[in-house]
C-alpha cells in the first residue's frame, strides 16, 4: 500500500510538468487546428530562460517562475507572429513544417549561445524531506510541482470558462469563421493563447528544473512528444482532456516500471495508450468532429 | 676508377660495422600515438610518458638483456587520431624501424586495425589506453596497459563485499548502453560470487530524467549499496532522485563518472560518495609517487590516466625483455604474456593467457568536491 502511495506521488509529479506541456499543445491545436511541434522546445527556451532568471540575476523561486512565463510568453508570440500567422490560410501542412523547423532553431539557437554541455538548474527552495506515518516519503520539490501546477491549471479552467475572453477562445475553437462576425479580434485572441500556453510550457520547464535539475537544448524533444501523446490521450482540443492525458501518461509510465522491468516501461506505456486511442479515437474528453467534405 | 671503387668498398664496410655495432647496442620501441587529430591531448600524455620511461632507463645506464647493456631509442609516430594513418604507422614501425614492440595506439578506434597489423607481422603491441575487448580479443601478440571495462563491475563488487561489508547491493543502469549494461552484469555476478546477494536489479533508458518509479523499488529492497555504472551527465539525478526519496545506501560508481562536470552538475549530493577508476593523479603507492614527482619536475604538469598508463605500458615492455634474454620479438610476447608480477603506476598487474591484464582499480572518493585518491582494490 505504502509502495502504491509512494508510486502515485512519483506519478503526479511526472504527469504536473506532462500536464503544463500538454495544455499548450491542445489549446493551440484547439483554435487554429495546428499541431505545434515547436512546443517542446518551447519548455526547453523557458528551462534556460529560468536559469538565466536564476543564476543571472539572482531571482528567488516565485519571480523566476513570473519573469520565465513572461519571457517565454513574449516568445510563443513572436514565433505565432512571425512563422504561423503569414501560414495562417496555407495547406496545414506548409504550417506543421514550419513549426518543426522553428523547434530545430530554437535547439540550435540555445546551442549556439549557450553550449551543448548539461547545465545545472540551482535549486530554488530549500530542499525538505517529510517523512510521513506509513513510510511515505514526500518531498519539498514534490509538492512544489504539484502545487504550482495544480493552481495553474485551476486558474486556466476558470479563465477558459469563466471569463469573456476565455468565451471568445472556446468560440474559435468551435468555428473561427463566425466569431469576427460578433467583433471578436480574432489575432489578438490566437497571439493570446500561444501566449498563455508558451507560459505553462515555461512554468513547466521552471519546475522541471527545480525536479531533475540538469537541462541540455535536447530536453524538449522527447518530452514534447511524450506531453503531445498525452494531449492527444486526453482528447486534443480540451484543456481538461489535456490535464488528465498529463496524469494518465506519468502513472501509467510510473506503474509500468514500478511492476515490469523498466526496459519495457515506454512500449507498454503506449501501447496501453495505442488501445485506449482504439475504443476512443478522439481522445477521452474529445469531441467528434463533423467535417464537410 | 679502380681507387674510387675501392674507397667507396671501404667506406660501405666502415658504416657497416659502425653501424651494426650501433644496433647491437640499442633497443628500438615504437610509438604509435594521436599527437594530430581530435584528441592531441592524449597523444602529448602519452609521448611524455613513454619518453620519461625511456630516458629513465637511458639515464640509468640501459636496459640489460641477457647480460648486455642496450640504449633505448624510441620512434614516435603520430597517427593523427585516424584508423588508416595508424595502420601505416604501425606497419613503418614494424617493417621500417624494425622496432622490438610497438607502443599505442591509444584510443579503439585507432588501437583495433592496428592491432590487426601487429598481430600479422608477429609483433608485440601494448596499447596504453584501449578499453574495447575487440583491439585484444583473439590475439596473440597484443596486450593492453588498461583493464576492459566490465572489469570493474568485479573490483566495485570486491570493494563494496570486502571494504564496505555491504551484504545487499541494488542496481540501477542503463540498458541501452553497452558499457553500463556490461559491468553491471560483471558487478551482479561478481558480488553473488562473494556471497552478497543482489536484491533490485532496476534499468532505464539513455535520456530519461525521472528515475523515481525504479527507485522506490530499490528503496522497497533497502540494500547497503546502490551501485550507478552509468555516466556522469546521468548520475547527479539519479543520486538526487534517491536521496529525496529517502535511500540511505552508500552509492558506487564506475570510471564513466570520472568527469568534473559531475561535480558541478551533482553538488554537495556527491560528497562522500566512491567510484573506479584506472589511475589518480594524488595515488599514493611508492611507485606512483615517484612517477609523478618525476613526470611533474620535467614537464611541469600533473600526469593524466594516459601518461600513467603508457609509462606502465614501456614498463612492462621493459620487465618482458628483461625476461625474456634476448631482442627477439617472439620471446618478448611470450615473457609479456607470462608476468605474473609488475608493480606499475595505475596498479599491480599480470597477464593470465590473454591480452587484457587483471590488475588493480582505483578507488576515487568525492570529498570535498574534489576526486580524491581512496585504496587501490585488486579483484
Amino acid at each position: 500500500m505504502e509502495f502504491w502511495l509512494q508510486q502515485t506521488l512519483n506519478a503526479l509529479q511526472l504527469g504536473s510538468i506532462y500536464a503544463l506541456i500538454a495544455l499548450g499543445y491542445t489549446m493551440v491545436y484547439g483554435i487554429l487546428r495546428l499541431i505545434n511541434f515547436a512546443h517542446g522546445d518551447i519548455f526547453m527556451v523557458g528551462a534556460f530562460v529560468g536559469l538565466a532568471g536564476a543564476l543571472w540575476l539572482g531571482l528567488p523561486m516565485v519571480p523566476t517562475l513570473l519573469f520565465t512565463m513572461a519571457c517565454t510568453a513574449l516568445l510563443g508570440v513572436t514565433i505565432e507572429r512571425l512563422a504561423y500567422k503569414p501560414l495562417r490560410n496555407a495547406p496545414r501542412v506548409s504550417a506543421v513544417i514550419t513549426a518543426l523547423g522553428i523547434g530545430i532553431f530554437l535547439e540550435h539557437f540555445v546551442l549556439g549561445t549557450v553550449g551543448a554541455e548539461p547545465r545545472a538548474f540551482p535549486a530554488l527552495i530549500a530542499g525538505g524531506r517529510f517523512d510521513l506515518p506509513g513510510g511515505l516519503t514526500v518531498n519539498s520539490v514534490q509538492i512544489l510541482i504539484i502545487g504550482v501546477s495544480v493552481v495553474l491549471m485551476l486558474g486556466l479552467d476558470w479563465f477558459i470558462r469563466g471569463t469573456l475572453t476565455g468565451m471568445a477562445m472556446r468560440a474559435i475553437s468551435w468555428d473561427r469563421s463566425v466569431v469576427p462576425l460578433m467583433g471578436i479580434n480574432v489575432d489578438r485572441i490566437i497571439s493570446l493563447t500561444f501566449a498563455i500556453g508558451s507560459a505553462l510550457a515555461a512554468a513547466g520547464g521552471v519546475l522541471f528544473g527545480q525536479a531533475y535539475p540538469i537541462i541540455d537544448p535536447y530536453m524538449g524533444i522527447l518530452i514534447g512528444w511524450k506531453a503531445f501523446i498525452a494531449a492527444v490521450v486526453g482528447g486534443i482540443g480540451n484543456i481538461r482532456g489535456a490535464m488528465l492525458g498529463g496524469y494518465i501518461l506519468g502513472m501509467t509510465e510510473i506503474y509500468v516500471a514500478a511492476v515490469l522491468p523498466s526496459t519495457y516501461r515506454d512500449f507498454v506505456a503506449f501501447t496501453l495508450l495505442l488501445l485506449l486511442l482504439v475504443f476512443r479515437p478522439t481522445g477521452i474528453l474529445g469531441r467528434v468532429q463533423a467535417q464537410k467534405v | 676508377m679502380r681507387k674510387w671503387t675501392r674507397v667507396w668498398v671501404l667506406a660501405c664496410l666502415v658504416v657497416g660495422i659502425l653501424t651494426g655495432a650501433a644496433m647491437a647496442q640499442e633497443i628500438v620501441v615504437g610509438l604509435n600515438v594521436e599527437l594530430t587529430g581530435s584528441i592531441p591531448v592524449v597523444g602529448q600524455s602519452s609521448r611524455n610518458g613513454a619518453q620519461l620511461a625511456v630516458d629513465q632507463v637511458n639515464a640509468a645506464g640501459g636496459l640489460e638483456v641477457g647480460g648486455r647493456r642496450y640504449t633505448v631509442r624510441l620512434v614516435v609516430e603520430d597517427n593523427e587520431d585516424d584508423a588508416a594513418s595508424a595502420v601505416a604507422a604501425t606497419t613503418k614501425l614494424i617493417t621500417q624501424n624494425q622496432v622490438v614492440a610497438v607502443i599505442g595506439p591509444n584510443a579503439s578506434r585507432n588501437a583495433i586495425p592496428a592491432a590487426q597489423i601487429a598481430e600479422n607481422w608477429r609483433t608485440p603491441l601494448i596499447s596504453p589506453w584501449s578499453t574495447n575487448p575487440t583491439t585484444t580479443a583473439g590475439k596473440r601478440y597484443v596486450f593492453r596497459a588498461a583493464f576492459i571495462d566490465d572489469f570493474q563491475g568485479e573490483v566495485v563488487a570486491a570493494f563494496a563485499r570486502n571494504n564496505l561489508g555491504a551484504q545487499t547491493a541494488a542496481v540501477l543502469f542503463d540498458i541501452a548502453s553497452e558499457y553500463n549494461k556490461g559491468i553491471a552484469e560483471i558487478f551482479r555476478s561478481s558480488f553473488e560470487a562473494l556471497g552478497g546477494r543482489v536484491v533490485a536489479w532496476e534499468t532505464y533508458t539513455t535520456g530519461d530524467r525521472d528515475f523515481s518509479s525504479q527507485l522506490t523499488n530499490i528503496r522497497a529492497a533497502n540494500p547497503d549499496v546502490l551501485f550507478l555504472p552509468n555516466y556522469y551527465s546521468e548520475v547527479p539525478l539519479q543520486v538526487q532522485q534517491a536521496r529525496r526519496l529517502g535511500i540511505g545506501a552508500r552509492i558506487l560508481g564506475s570510471d564513466s563518472w570520472g568527469s568534473a562536470e559531475l561535480l558541478t552538475l551533482g553538488g554537495a549530493d556527491m560528497e562522500g560518495l566512491f567510484f573506479t577508476t584506472h589511475y589518480a593523479p594524488d595515488i599514493a603507492t611508492p611507485v606512483a609517487r615517484e612517477f609523478i614527482s618525476a613526470y611533474e619536475a620535467r614537464y611541469g604538469n600533473t600526469p593524466d590516466d594516459v601518461a600513467a598508463l603508457t609509462y606502465d605500458s614501456m614498463q612492462l615492455l621493459f620487465q618482458a625483455l628483461q625476461k625474456a634474454g634476448r631482442v627477439d620479438r617472439e620471446a618478448v610476447r611470450n615473457a609479456l604474456a607470462s608476468i605474473t608480477d609488475f608493480e606499475g603506476v595505475t596498479g599491480s598487474m599480470r597477464f593470465e593467457g590473454t591480452g587484457d591484464p587483471v590488475k588493480s582499480a582505483v578507488i576515487i572518493q568525492i570529498r570535498d568536491g574534489k576526486f580524491t585518491y581512496y585504496d587501490s582494490v585488486a579483484p
